[in-house]
């Protein structure tokens, strides 16, 4: 799964997916996942890099963020490869 | 730099909960840096806003209903075009617009009044009734349809069709219908409305987009800007919507245009499916009620047809704004009794 490169995200947290029209909000967090998202970090990079800004468990955020992915996946934000 | 002063004729001023295109074409028209447009309204009943849209509609002329025919209605833009010059004509109509492509050649030629029409044959051939025909001819993907005249033949077709199914009238209304009782109940309640013949046609589930664009006619696609419906009314009308950059969707019908020489402007609706196929679903022969979002993400089309109908060459628009969004809202015009007396009394003001 990728990324769709046309999704624009604001500092605000307003995603806006050009090519259906479709806009969401989303919190900081999930801000920030979309960010790493499109800087292409995905998996152990992710969680690393989330570890790094949030105090939480591994177990905890595997399960948000695959949660989050499936959200984002549902909303064409993620295309499969 | 001095503007051109050019006086433009446009009908569709109904701009009601189902707006016709009229009021925002005028739009498109007074925004341009180009040309300084007189604007007289042609309308069909005096109720239509647009009569009354004084910084819009410089003078209203009501003309005869299309059923009246085309010799009444010849007659009568030859008194408006003698008090009023008029440079070119608009309209916006499906309905009228059998007429006004029948006389164009009377107008331009007789009246000097210039206008920018596909001809007989290729308005008819997008017409929803032969829409399947139209697809095949130029590779399009559209829902399998067919026409009926009686609920007998609704029935005798239902396993061709299966529910749901979409009940369509020839020019306007659709509703999906998911049981016999429903179809043949659309059937009357459409029928009723706007006469037979009715159009079945096949249900795509999916998302619907539609474009807005402006052929020359002589198979270029001068503009298009694709659209999602945002807000829908009861009666189907979108209230609000916003730009998308689909480039798939745009190819499609740039070369839908461009294949069909089409002149004037059109409005092209779709149902992207969920596996990303576009079914055209309707070719509407004119530009749509929203086609001032396309002027607000930086393409008037409005203005591009009257210099394309003056015989005036205009570059293609290379790109526009996406996530631009336009919201309707409905508003009061307060008018004095003697406004409303011009145009129920003299038919113009």
């Amino acid at each position: 799964m990728k990324l769709n490169q046309n999704i624009a995200v604001s500092e605000s947290g307003f995603v806006f997916n050009p090519t259906t029209g479709d806009s969401f909000t989303t919190n900081f967090l999930g801000k920030e996942v979309i960010k790493l998202l499109q800087e292409g970090k995905d998996g152990e990079t992710l969680y690393k890099e989330i570890e790094k800004k949030f105090d939480v468990s591994r177990n905890i955020l595997e399960k948000d963020v695959e949660d989050f992915k499936m959200m984002l996946s549902n909303y064409q934000i993620l295309e499969n490869d | 730099m001095t503007k051109r002063k050019i006086t433009v004729a446009v009908t569709g001023l109904n701009n009601i909960d189902s707006p016709g295109p009229g009021i925002p074409v005028i739009r498109g028209l007074k925004d341009s840096k180009e040309f300084d447009f007189r604007i007289i309204g042609l309308s069909y009943e005096t109720m239509e806003p647009g009569i009354y849209m004084n910084d819009l509609v410089d003078k209203s002329y009501q003309i005869p209903l299309p059923s009246a025919g085309m010799e009444p209605l010849l007659e009568r833009l030859r008194y408006i075009n003698y008090k009023e010059n008029i440079d070119v004509v608009i309209p916006n109509f499906d309905a009228e617009l059998y007429n006004f492509i029948k006389l164009s050649s009377i107008l331009k030629n007789e009246l000097g009044i210039s206008s920018l029409l596909p001809d007989i044959d290729l308005f008819e051939s997008r017409h929803k009734s032969k829409l399947c025909e139209f697809g095949e001819k130029y590779d399009i993907l559209v829902p399998k349809s067919k026409m009926i005249f009686s609920v007998n033949e609704l029935i005798d077709n239902e396993k061709e069709f299966e529910y749901p199914m979409v009940v369509k009238g020839q020019y306007y209304d659709a509703s999906i219908a998911a049981t016999r009782e429903q179809a043949i109940s659309y059937f009357h309640k459409i029928s009723n409305k706007w006469g037979l013949p009715i159009i079945l046609q096949q249900f795509v589930s999916g998302t619907e987009v539609n474009v807005t664009a402006l052929g020359d006619g002589k198979g270029n696609c001068i503009g298009a800007v694709p659209m999602r419906k945002m807000y829908i009314t009861d009666k189907g009308k979108a209230w609000a919507g916003i730009t998308l950059d689909d480039k798939k969707l745009l190819e499609i019908s740039k070369k839908t245009v461009e294949n069909l020489k089409w002149a004037g402007g059109c409005e092209l609706e779709y149902i992207k499916s969920k596996e990303g196929k576009y079914y055209l679903l309707e070719m509407n022969p004119r530009f749509p009620a929203w086609v001032y979002l396309a002027n607000g993400a930086g393409q008037n089309h409005p203005e591009a047809m009257i210099k394309i109908a003056l015989g005036e060459d205009v570059p293609c628009f290379e790109n526009y704004e996406v996530g631009k969004l336009f919201i309707r809202y409905s508003y009061d015009l307060i008018v004095d009794i003697s406004e409303f007396e011009k145009i129920a009394i003299l038919g113009e003001k």
